[in-house]
C-alpha cells in the first residue's frame, strides 16, 4: 500500500549493533565457525547490492576491552568493557534506510539476530 | 468525542456564536482525519497535535471576525502548517535538514488547497500499535492521537497518575518521531499480525472503559465509546478483515448489555439473570449482522470467537434453550488459538452446565497456582461457585473471600458478599 507521508523526508541512518555471547562462538567448530563467517559475508553483501551499506565492523573479543573516564581531572583507564553482561557487543551495521520498519527487516535478516540479540538505533542527524 | 481539543474551544473567550459552531463542527468531524494527515506528513504526533490545537485557537479569533472560510478544513491545515514550519526553525531540530522543511511545507499547502484530504487515520493507529512502541502505552496512545482524548481522561481510567501517563505518552510520540516508525498500512502478509496490535489496543481501551459497570465514571464511559469509534472506523476503513468486524460485533455485544448488569438498585446482575428487554436490541441486530459477515471472509480469529460466544449467550437469555456444547466448544476453539488462563476458567464454567460442577472443578485444577491467577477476581469468584455447587463449604467460604478482597467494584463485591452469606446459612 501507498505510505501516507510524502517523499519529502530524506532516509534515516541506523546503526544495527550485535550482541552476542563470545563464549559461544569460541565453542563451536571449525565448520561451523566458517558457516558463521559465510552467513555473515552474505548478509553483507546483500545490503551493499541493496544499496543501504554505509559502514561495518566487526570487533576484536571484550577482552582487548578496555575503558577510559576522566574524573577529578585523572584519567582514569581500566580493563575490560564497559557493562559486564551475557552477550557482548560483537560488531555493528550501519545503514541508509526510509524508516524503522525497512531497518527492522534488515536487522531481522542478520545472522545476529539468530544466535544473539541485534539492537537498532537511529543515528542523530546533524541539521544541515 | 471528549477531546481535550473540544474543550479549548469550548472554553475560549466570548467570540461570535456561529464562528465558534463552526469550529466545534469541524472539530468533530474532521479532527482526527486532520491530525493524522498531519502527524503522517511531519512523522511527528505530538508537533501535528500542538499545531493542530494553535489552528483551532486562532480559528476562534479570526472567523468571528472575518467569517467563516469556504472550505475551513483547508483554513486549520493552512495555519496548522504555518505553526509546524515555524516551531520546527525556532528548534532547528536535528532529525531534519532545514532545505527538507520547503518540501514538506509546499506538500501541506497542495493538501490544504484541496476539499479532500487524504484520510490517514489508519496509518496512524498502526505508528501507534507498532511492535517499537511499548504495548502497555498502545491503547492511550491511540485514543490520545487519534481522538485527542486529554492525557487526565486516559491516566485515570487506566488507573495512572496523570503526570505518569502524559511522561508515558510523551515517550512514545518521542520514539515514534526519532526512532521514524512509518505511517502505513502494512503491506498484506504483514498486515493480520500488525492489525493485531491494533485492534488489541482498541480493545484494551475499551475494557477499561467497560470496568465501570454503573456507567457513573464519565471518564470511563466515555473510553469505551471512544474505542468503538475507533473500531468501527477501523472496520470501515478495512471492512475485508474479518477480525476487524469481530471486534467490533464483540464491542456491540458487550454495550448492549450495559444498562442490564444494575438493576433498579444499582446491584450487580450476573448474566444468567439479566432482563433481555433490558438490552439494546439496535446494538445486538448491529453486532449480529458484523459477525454474519466475517464468517463469508474465510479466516476466524479470537475476536469473532469471544462475539460468537456473546452471540450464542443471548440467544440462550433470549430463546430458553440451553446451548452449552456450543459454548463450550467456542471455548475450545479460542483456547486453542490463545493460552489464557481467563478462557479456560469460562470454559470451565460453561462445563459445568453442561456436564457437573464438579466436571468444571476438575478442568481448572491444572490452573492452581498459575502466578496470573493469584490476584484475579473472577477466578476465585469461578471457585467459589463451583465449589459451593459440589458441596465443599469451607473451601468455597475461602475463595470467595479472596474474591471478595480482590474486586474494586462495590457493587460486585456486595454481590459476592450476598453469595457469600448465602453459604453460611
Amino acid at each position: 500500500m501507498v505510505p501516507a507521508q510524502d517523499h519529502w523526508r530524506p532516509n534515516v541512518q541506523y546503526l544495527l549493533l550485535l550482541y552476542a555471547s563470545e563464549a559461544g562462538w569460541s565453542k563451536l567448530t571449525p565448520a561451523e565457525q566458517q558457516q558463521g563467517v559465510a552467513a555473515y559475508r552474505a548478509y553483507t553483501e546483500a545490503l551493499t547490492k541493496a544499496g543501504v551499506l554505509r559502514g561495518s565492523n566487526r570487533l576484536q573479543p571484550v577482552s582487548a576491552a578496555s575503558t577510559v573516564r576522566n574524573s577529578n581531572g585523572k584519567t582514569q583507564v581500566l580493563d575490560g568493557p564497559y557493562a559486564e553482561s551475557k552477550e557482548q557487543l560483537g560488531g555493528y551495521y550501519m545503514i541508509d534506510v526510509p524508516d524503522l520498519d525497512a531497518a527492522l527487516s534488515w536487522a531481522a535478516r542478520c545472522p545476529g539476530a539468530s544466535h544473539g540479540i541485534v539492537e537498532v538505533r537511529p543515528i542523530w542527524a546533524m541539521a544541515g | 468525542m471528549s477531546s481535550a481539543l473540544l474543550g479549548d474551544v469550548i472554553s475560549a473567550p466570548e467570540g461570535d456564536g456561529q464562528a465558534r459552531s463552526t469550529a466545534d463542527a469541524v472539530a468533530r468531524r474532521s479532527y482526527s482525519k486532520l491530525v493524522a494527515f498531519l502527524a503522517a506528513r511531519t512523522g511527528d504526533v505530538a508537533a501535528a497535535e500542538d499545531a493542530l490545537s494553535e489552528a483551532f485557537a486562532s480559528a476562534l479569533i479570526d472567523w468571528p471576525r472575518k467569517g467563516c472560510p469556504a472550505n475551513p478544513e483547508g483554513w486549520l491545515l493552512t495555519a496548522a502548517r504555518r505553526k509546524i514550519i515555524d516551531e520546527s526553525r525556532r528548534q532547528r531540530r536535528g532529525e531534519i535538514a532545514a532545505g527538507h522543511w520547503q518540501l514538506l511545507a509546499e506538500g501541506l499547502d497542495a493538501a490544504a488547497a484541496n476539499p479532500d484530504i487524504p484520510d490517514h487515520r489508519l496509518a496512524l493507529m498502526f505508528a501507534c500499535a507498532h511492535p517499537a512502541i511499548d504495548a502497555a502505552i498502545r491503547a492511550p496512545l491511540m485514543l490520545q492521537a487519534v481522538l485527542g482524548v486529554d492525557a487526565a481522561t486516559i491516566a485515570s481510567a487506566f488507573l495512572v497518575s496523570p503526570t505518569t501517563m502524559g511522561q508515558r505518552l510523551v515517550r512514545a510520540k518521542t520514539k515514534i518521531r526519532q526512532a521514524r516508525i512509518p505511517f502505513t498500512v502494512p503491506e498484506r502478509e504483514e498486515l493480520p499480525g500488525r492489525l493485531g496490535a491494533v485492534l488489541d489496543a482498541i480493545y484494551a481501551a475499551f475494557a477499561e472503559g467497560w470496568a465501570d459497570p454503573g456507567g457513573t465514571d464519565v471518564a470511563r464511559r466515555d473510553l469505551a465509546e471512544e474505542a468503538m469509534f475507533l473500531g468501527s472506523l477501523v472496520a470501515e476503513l478495512l471492512p475485508a478483515e474479518p477480525e476487524a468486524l469481530g471486534l467490533l460485533a464483540l464491542m456491540l455485544h458487550a454495550e448492549a448489555r450495559r444498562r442490564a448488569r444494575r438493576n433498579d438498585r444499582g446491584e450487580y446482575v450476573p448474566l444468567a439473570d439479566q432482563d433481555p428487554s433490558r438490552w439494546d436490541s439496535w446494538m445486538i441486530n448491529g453486532a449480529e449482522a458484523l459477525l454474519r459477515r466475517a464468517g463469508t471472509l474465510g479466516s476466524i480469529g479470537r475476536y469473532q470467537l469471544e462475539a460468537a460466544l456473546q452471540s450464542t449467550h443471548v440467544h440462550r437469555r433470549r430463546t430458553g434453550e440451553a446451548n452449552w456444547p456450543e459454548v463450550v466448544q467456542l471455548y475450545e476453539a479460542l483456547s486453542a488459538l490463545i493460552d489464557s488462563p481467563v478462557i479456560a476458567i469460562n470454559r470451565a464454567l460453561a462445563l459445568a452446565e453442561l456436564k457437573s460442577p464438579a466436571a468444571a472443578l476438575e478442568a481448572i485444577k491444572r490452573l492452581e497456582g498459575d502466578a496470573r491467577l493469584t490476584e484475579y477476581q473472577p477466578y476465585w469468584a469461578a471457585r467459589a461457585e463451583l465449589l459451593a455447587r459440589t458441596g465443599a463449604p469451607d473451601e468455597a467460604r475461602q475463595a470467595y473471600e479472596i474474591a471478595i478482597g480482590l474486586e474494586r467494584d462495590p457493587a460486585v463485591r456486595r454481590f459476592l458478599q450476598d453469595r457469600l452469606s448465602a453459604l453460611a446459612r
